[in-house]
């Protein structure tokens, strides 16, 4: 009997145990995405003025951040804000640009190993950009769980509606937000990200790669497809064999280094 | 009668739409990973994904924006690869545009 009763009581410690360190995996993601979470307000606030100059809502503006959620996506689809609104080219062109959320999604397998459907499918839809990043970058370093993954989408959620919705309300105020330079601000955050996902040398030639692809797609294509082109064309430069480089070091060592940061297992 | 025109409609199904798109490849991509590949080409391919799309979401806007904007996201960049801090990297490339336009 005794050991019945110290077994049930070692369940529930465990898994008040388990709730206790989702919580402050919660809050660890959270304030780790504090910093960038400035910058999202700064680009969703040029959103909002521009989302109130096209004659859209709020209410509206906020369905989207919620539902959406993508802020790349949701500037092209104000951009595309005419009424009759093309609601099949729009969705079209959300899902180029939003292409690369399935490749997000893929590459935080790892992370969600072992989680229930539920699991996955809740938390999925608070992935973006930004605290992926963050998250992959802290995966990689020290390890990070799906709960600072969600803590990062609560807190880039809270800060993208409030920053959007600000942008919207002072709309009128702000009669020239380039003076500001908040034209730039999508720029300036993607700069930062971009570098924080540099893993070295064997960088260059897929990074080189997709620059120059996506600045040729973006000339010469019409659309968001130069994400996708550059993206998938410079990923695909490390899978192409490279003779001159195998004979300088052996494959084994380069296989163990490139498998490292997705070899290690989620804590 | 305003609440359900037309006008509505169209603007919650472009939402929807919009919302059903990004959602499905968010967890389509979760789910199929499942199923793909976990080594090799393919592995090699994942890794380098994140910092292929990154550069080729931004790649088209610095290169585009002239010698101001290429100054300000070099700024960015150096700052970012230098501090680790992204607020304050972000916070120094708009501080140089801004400062460009207004000596322009």
């Amino acid at each position: 009997m005794i050991a019945t009763v110290d077994f049930t009581d070692t369940i529930g410690k465990t898994k008040r145990q388990a709730r206790v360190k989702m919580i402050e995996e919660i809050r660890k993601g959270a304030l780790a995405n504090l910093p960038v979470g400035a910058s999202v307000a700064a680009y969703g606030s040029v959103l909002g003025m521009l989302a109130a100059q096209k004659g859209i809502t709020w209410l509206q503006l906020l369905a989207m951040n919620l539902s959406v959620f993508a802020g790349s996506a949701q500037f092209v689809m104000v951009e595309m804000w005419l009424p009759p609104l093309p609601i099949l080219e729009m969705t079209l062109a959300v899902l180029v640009i939003n292409m690369r959320y399935m490749l997000i999604g893929a590459s935080l397998e790892p992370l969600f190993k072992g989680k229930s459907l539920l699991h996955k499918a809740g938390i999925i839809h608070l992935v973006a950009d930004e605290n992926w990043a963050v998250t992959m970058a802290a995966y990689r370093s020290r390890g990070a769980t799906t709960g600072f993954l969600l803590g990062g989408g609560l807190c880039l959620c809270t800060i993208w509606s409030m920053g959007t919705l600000l942008g919207h309300r002072l709309g009128a105020l702000v009669t020239h937000p380039e003076r500001f330079a908040l034209d730039f601000a999508f720029v300036a955050v993607f700069t930062a990200l971009t570098v924080s996902m540099w893993r070295g040398t064997r960088d260059i030639a897929p990074w080189v790669t997709a620059a120059i692809l996506a600045v040729a797609a973006e000339h010469w294509l019409p659309g968001k497809w130069y994400i996708v082109i550059g993206g998938i064309g410079g990923a695909l430069v490390p899978v192409v064999p490279a003779p001159s480089f195998k004979k300088k070091r052996p494959a084994s060592a380069s296989e163990s280094k490139t498998g490292e940061p997705l070899a290690k297992e989620n804590p | 009668m305003n609440s359900l025109s037309p006008t509505d409609l169209s603007v919650a199904l472009a939402i929807a739409g919009a919302a059903l798109a990004t959602y499905g490849l968010r967890l389509g991509g979760l789910l199929l990973a499942e199923y793909l590949p976990r080594n090799g080409g393919f592995r090699r391919f994942m890794e380098a994904l994140p910092g292929t799309i990154l550069l080729s979401l931004i790649a088209p806007g610095i290169f585009s924006a002239g010698l101001l904007g290429g100054a300000a996201a070099l700024t960015t960049a150096l700052c970012a690869w230098k501090t680790r801090n992204l607020l304050l990297a972000m916070v120094l490339g708009m501080g140089v545009v801004a400062a460009g336009r207004w000596l322009a």
